[in-house]
């Protein structure tokens, strides 16, 4: 994936910047130009604004990984989930800091801040979310990786969903 | 709109055909087609091709001209068109040169399916076929297609109950079908004890759970019906021919466990032919991974949804069954040479319908399905095939 691939959709990646469109309230992530719940989907067009995911949420499915992905050779087996959100959206994302076979479904996890892959020895680094688990007292066990998001360097623009 | 038929079918063995170019078996699998049509290049009109990812896969891009050219038809500037939808491509392919005979525009078309695999590391290979996924957001974070399949497994057997046998299952089918069929990549059997003991790619999906990366090439020759009995004494009528998509990545889906691109071509499909699921005696189905094909099954409309791992264990599928899936050996056995899969079904629906089918024959079949799946369903293309008597 070239540089500027990654880099323009960081802001998403980062933040968990996603859109809600104002027309009847559902919330997306990664932002959406165009609202698929409103009847008349047209009535949203230039009502989505921008909407920051808090980055708690539930797995829903997982499984774990022993043929990886390129760029994820050196982290197999790895944990990959659905989770859902309490604002509604589902994300796809590595579940970590857990042994890969102890993830189940309705683990609370929380997104965290993390190195995804490497583009070679000299390419670029990807940065994004993954999820980790939350305790039984909704404490962040782990004293690795930030809970906070990353402050948004601008703002995320709807108009660039999905593309 | 005017009646389609399938006039003649062509294609090469699947497999890794290390010695044969994509220009090759592109034009094997084409040319015959064209002589089990009885026609000749002259009455042709156009060139559909599906393909899936020939510029990551073999540098080449315009291949729908370039197979005409290899053909010996560049002179004929007949019109050559090519067609992607990830691993439904074939299907995609078939679905136009459908609606450009149907339309009475065209009256005789070749419509080819030809992906090469193996030009490429597997590695490579399964990266540059990843991108049937949304590799933005899910791609990215690590996921890979047998992991998006195996979530999709994992909530199935967590909301209905099923099992990694019944998974497994259906790789056993698919072998033991494709034992039978000269042109499938895998001839072994399996047995329930190796697929679910098979190391595991994404858990609970195995490597025998998920069909190989294979070469391969297939080819129809379409025709109006009212010409068909000129070209064959068994015309195989196009009796619906439906698309239907949906979200790119799984996480968007309505529901996870639901194919909701096949339960809407399914629907349309039906509808057109004024027929229903039960009346289907052999079915081509997305068997890529043993989830999928169980998915489709309830999506389809086969069985009631959440019911197709016991339905599938209870012989409702297999030989002497109800409707028999994948008589050709599926994605898993015969192969998945992406864009070439959705015309081989239908390839192999023709064989049957018209009774060639040999050791694999389902006795008395005149109404056939084909359901190619691109991704993890955002495409899927329906046809209904019937004997015409």
């Amino acid at each position: 994936m070239s540089v500027a691939r990654f880099w323009r959709e960081t802001p998403r990646r980062y933040n968990l910047g996603g859109s809600k469109c104002t027309a009847c309230g559902t919330v997306y992530f990664p932002p959406r130009a165009v609202c698929p719940e409103c009847t008349h989907h047209r009535q949203s067009i230039e009502k989505m604004i921008p909407f920051q995911l808090s980055g708690e949420g539930e797995v829903i499915s997982y499984t774990v990984v022993h043929d990886a992905a390129e760029g994820f050779e050196m982290q197999v087996p790895y944990a990959l989930g659905l989770v859902r959100t309490p604002e509604g959206p589902i994300l796809t994302g590595q579940i970590v800091d857990i042994e890969p076979g102890s993830v189940t479904i309705g683990l609370k996890v929380r997104a965290t801040f993390r190195k995804l892959r490497e583009e070679g020895a000299s390419g670029v680094i990807h940065y994004g979310y993954k999820f980790t688990p939350l305790d039984e007292s909704g404490i962040f066990p782990s004293a690795r990786g930030s809970v906070v998001p990353v402050p948004a360097r601008d703002s995320p623009t709807p108009d660039r969903a999905s593309a | 709109m005017r009646d389609v038929a399938v006039l003649g079918v062509g294609q090469t063995k699947f497999g890794e055909l290390w010695d044969r170019s994509f220009r090759e078996i592109g034009i094997e699998a084409g040319l015959q087609a064209l002589v089990d049509a009885k026609l000749s290049s002259h009455d042709l009109d156009g060139l559909f091709l599906g393909n899936m990812a020939s510029g990551a896969l073999i540098d080449q891009e315009q291949i729908a001209p370039l197979i005409l050219d290899v053909a010996g038809l560049a002179r004929s500037h007949l019109p050559a068109v090519r067609v992607e939808g990830g691993g439904a491509s074939g299907a995609l392919a078939l679905h136009q040169g459908y609606l450009a005979v149907a339309s009475g525009l065209y009256d005789f078309v070749v419509v080819g399916g030809a992906e090469k695999l193996t030009d490429v590391p597997d590695a490579t290979a399964a990266e540059i076929t990843s991108s049937a996924a949304d590799t933005e957001w899910e791609v990215v974070f690590g996921a890979t297609l047998p992991a998006l399949w195996a979530l999709v497994a994992r909530r199935h057997m967590h909301d209905y109950g099923t099992t990694r046998e019944d998974l497994a299952r259906v790789a056993v089918h698919a072998h033991e079908m494709g034992s039978k069929n000269p042109l499938a990549h895998y001839r072994n059997k399996l047995s329930l004890a190796q697929v679910v003991g098979a190391g595991p790619v994404a858990e609970p999906l195995g490597v025998l759970d998920c069909a190989p990366l294979s070469d391969g090439a297939a080819a129809v020759v379409l025709g109006p019906m009212e010409l068909a009995r000129q070209h064959t004494d068994t015309p195989i009528r196009i009796a619906a021919s439906q698309v239907a998509c949906d979200t790119m990545a799984v996480q968007h889906r309505q529901e996870i466990t639901r194919l909701d691109s096949t339960v809407v071509a399914a629907h349309r499909a039906f509808e057109q032919a004024r027929r229903a699921p039960a009346d289907v005696q052999v079915a081509e189905i997305h068997d890529a991974y043993t989830i999928s094909a169980l998915v489709s099954l309830e999506d389809l409309g086969f069985v009631e949804k959440g019911r197709a791992g016991p339905e599938f264990a209870s012989g409702r599928f297999g030989p002497g069954g109800k409707t028999v899936v994948n008589t050709s050996g599926g994605l898993k056995a015969q192969g998945r040479p992406f864009g070439a899969v959705g015309v081989a079904q239908v390839v192999e629906l023709v064989r049957q319908l018209r009774g060639e089918a040999k050791d694999r024959q389902v006795s008395g079949a005149t109404l056939g399905l084909a359901q190619d799946v691109g991704g993890t369903g955002a495409t899927t293309v329906v046809h209904l095939l019937e004997r015409a008597n």
